[in-house]
């Protein structure tokens, strides 16, 4: 870069493409501070990464039956880390995929409440509200679990093991003090609730208004517009805000150590107590303070298994946002504010967008024609082909040509 | 057109808009009548608030749906009931919400007061008028370890962010490798499990300084791996909000790159950058996890970021419950006076956030 420039302001015989300044030295040393501050962050996340891998590894290599350290405390009687670690890996993605499939749906209906059921004077406030959820500290929600949510799911929890005890997920012994994981996978919902709404309510704010008036012209109600234009133009982002908020349920410690009564075992069971399988955070959590010379590197270890899946969660997430930059792009067609100076395509891409959501709603016509409970459809068949006309034809310039063209 | 012909040669009986709907209250008393059904069945099992909300909203889709199922359409009887789960899923999210900030307050208030604020737990002494050993159950040492260890993080995390953003938005070239990378990784650390960042800083020190080598320094470098992707991704947004226009002007004036950043780009965007860094600040100093693994626990006082464990109001609360002291009660009420502390500072940071971006906000739009 800098070897550049320097060419551009000598050659003076040479017309420059691109006018340049003199370089003055403070200028200088502002570029490379900044640059130096960009590369830091590869720095700080290879040092990361290098760290725990030092750590790491003596305890990994370790013969952890003959081993002094290891075969007693908090790493005794596991034959290796890989069988240690196991486990706790399953628990750790078990407990996250739970509160997932509690947190998902709600957070979905939050975010189309917010963007498409409650007023737009109140959009933004009850978005700040759903966001205090997140700010809301995670040793403060522990606290809570203890207190509130553990007397509360008893009663619950008993009565799955006395009538549904005979699934697979509710037999067992039922917990006496409600600290089973089913409690910590409620908590943990509550705390992925609010990533995954506030995402989820980006994009469906971002539905393109054309596809849902064009959804609402045909005679949708409101859940078909939704269904028909903002679930099909929303659902790569609502997957990676799922994805996101597996991310966070993955790492997330204090809730889980506070609650869940483990073990290191691998149990499908939701409602026993001292069989619960243990996440990696929380077994660090609690045993990092008892843990002794070589335990504490085996600890470490599982920490760098953590970060490596959350690591792969994230870059999956990311990489299903970022697949699609076109699609970001035409939201921002309409949005003077969101003018991305990197990236300067909009037009073919809004095109190719208005040919592909003409697929779901032809078929919705179909399927609404074929609907007798419809009423006062007859006759309406020319204005919904006019409409489609007028959607494929950009809408603007294709309405002006219906109405002029349907003037008696 | 057909249609607006047939409808005038027809005798004008009803509005053919309103045929076939549900009165325009109907929502209002079915979600009435649901309350009173609800409430009637808990005088019969016994009363409870949330099984009351819980009956009442269930009552309400059975009757909205069945109702617009036989006046209305199966369709709109799916909207119907679909408007009604979605408000649910609403009123289901502040029930947390609601419940746990309740418990904070009506549990820390008790034990909130001056003495709790200014003086330091584990310091016991003997009561000058009665001779009894009192131990005191201050948070001092919890407040100034919280207050130091995040004010060195944003020390840190602040001028790296802030000079990361600037070299993404206004120096590198959309393409260039560098910025791709950068990109990404800051992307990958947002994403990093806060415990990990606690594990990344006892291994820094503990390879450095030796086996016990828990310090405040070392927290705040954990809370800095949090606190940078975030400080990075707000400041970038509010960069890119700046009009090119307002640099371009600077530049056609012959300004230098440098002092087109420092003196136009910054302070247009500088509402929103100081709104993004309280907000960071704000997400860090809950942090529990870190800071444990970092900087341990203790009763005592300690000031001195550089060595020695730092108690913290996160760590606090977990510890009084976790690892309580020989007053079992005591230890948990201090946790709960540390939990009131921590939400009142999360919250103060928050309304802070607002209050910045109000005061400064019509400077950018000049």
């Amino acid at each position: 870069m800098k070897r550049k420039r320097d060419v551009s302001t000598s050659s003076a015989v040479v017309p420059a493409r691109r006018v340049t300044a003199r370089a003055r030295p403070a200028d200088r040393v502002f570029k490379f501070l900044s640059t130096s501050a960009a590369v830091s962050i590869m720095v700080i996340l290879a040092g990361v990464a290098l760290f725990l891998i030092i750590r790491a590894l003596p305890a990994i290599g370790a013969n952890w039956t003959t081993n002094p350290d290891l075969k007693t405390g908090v790493t005794g009687g596991f034959s290796g880390f890989w069988s240690y670690v196991g486990p706790l890996a399953f628990g750790t993605v078990w407990a996250s995929v739970l509160a997932l499939l509690m947190a998902t749906p709600v957070a979905i209906g939050i975010a189309l409440f917010i963007s498409h059921y409650s007023p737009r004077k109140m959009a933004n406030f009850l978005g700040y509200i759903i966001d205090l959820l997140a700010a809301v500290p995670s040793v403060v929600y522990g606290l809570w679990g203890i207190m509130v949510m553990r007397p509360f799911l008893l009663p619950l929890q008993e009565w799955l093991n006395a009538y549904l005890g005979w699934i697979p997920f509710f037999s067992g012994s039922v917990t006496s003090t409600g600290s089973s994981i089913l409690t910590g996978a409620v908590v943990l919902a509550v705390m992925v609730l609010p990533i995954i709404t506030s995402i989820s309510r980006e994009i469906f704010l971002q539905t393109p208004k054309l596809h849902e008036e064009a959804a609402l012209a045909l005679g949708s109600t409101r859940w078909e517009m939704i269904r028909l234009a903002v679930f099909p133009y929303g659902r790569s982002g609502v997957v990676s805000a799922i994805l996101l908020g597996l991310g966070r349920a993955l790492g997330e410690t204090m809730a889980v150590a506070m609650i869940i009564s483990p073990a290191i075992v691998v149990s499908f069971r939701l409602i026993t107590e001292g069989e619960n399988p243990q996440t990696i955070a929380s077994n660090i959590a609690l045993n990092f303070p008892i843990a002794t010379g070589l335990q504490r590197d085996a600890l470490i270890g599982t920490g760098l298994v953590l970060f490596v899946i959350s690591l792969a969660v994230n870059m999956v997430a990311r990489l299903i946002v970022n697949a699609k930059p076109r699609r970001k792009k035409v939201r921002d067609a309409g949005n003077p504010r969101g003018s991305d100076p990197g990236r300067g395509d909009g037009v073919s891409a809004a095109d190719a967008e208005d040919d592909e959501m003409l697929s779901p709603l032809a078929a919705h016509r179909q399927e609404r024609l074929g609907d007798d409970g419809y009423d006062g459809a007859d006759g309406a068949d020319g204005d919904v082909a006019a409409a489609r006309t007028a959607v494929s034809a950009g809408f603007g310039a294709g309405l002006d040509k219906r109405a002029e063209g349907d003037q008696p | 057109m057909t249609t607006a012909t047939e409808s005038a040669r027809l005798p004008a009986v009803r509005n053919r808009l309103t045929t076939g709907q549900l009165p325009k209250r109907s929502t209002l008393y079915t979600v009435i009548g649901g309350f009173i059904l609800a409430a009637a069945l808990q005088g019969l099992i016994g009363f409870n608030w949330f099984g009351l909300l819980v009956f009442t909203g269930v009552f309400y889709l059975i009757a909205i749906y069945s109702l617009s199922l036989m006046k209305e359409n199966r369709r709109k009887a799916l909207d119907r009931l679909v408007s009604g789960l979605v408000c649910t899923a609403f009123i289901l999210a502040l029930a947390p919400l609601v419940s746990t900030l309740w418990t904070v307050v009506s549990k820390g208030l008790g034990i909130l007061s001056w003495e709790f604020i200014s003086t330091s737990g584990g310091a016991a002494h003997i009561d000058p008028d009665t001779l009894e050993l009192v131990s005191s159950s201050g948070a001092l040492q919890a407040i100034v370890g919280t207050l130091q260890i995040t004010g060195l993080a944003t020390l840190f995390s602040v001028p790296i962010g802030l000079l990361t953003a600037i070299y993404l938005v206004e120096y590198a070239h959309p393409t260039f490798w560098l910025r791709r990378t950068v990109n990404f990784l800051v992307d990958v650390m947002t994403g990093i499990p806060s415990i990990v960042a606690g594990l990344f800083a006892f291994s820094l020190f503990t390879l450095l300084l030796g086996p016990k080598a828990f310090s405040g320094l070392s927290a705040a470098v954990a809370l800095s791996v949090l606190m940078i992707p975030t400080v990075v991704r707000s400041c970038e947004e509010m960069l890119r909000l700046v009009p090119a226009d307002l640099r371009e002007a600077s530049y056609a004036l012959g300004v230098t790159k440098y002092v087109t950043i420092t003196r136009i780009v910054i302070p247009t965007a500088i509402a929103g950058i100081a709104t993004g860094i309280t907000l960071a600040i704000a997400r860090v100093i809950g942090e529990t996890a870190p800071i444990f693994m970092a900087a341990s626990f203790t009763d005592s006082f300690n000031a001195n970021p550089l060595s020695g464990p730092m108690q913290t109001l996160p760590v606090m609360a977990y510890t009084g419950y976790k690892f309580p002291g020989q007053d079992i009660d005591l230890s948990n009420n201090q946790a709960w006076g540390a939990a009131l502390l921590l939400v009142l500072l999360v919250v103060v940071l928050n309304l802070m956030a607002r209050i910045i971006a109000m005061i400064f906000a019509p400077k950018t739009s000049r």
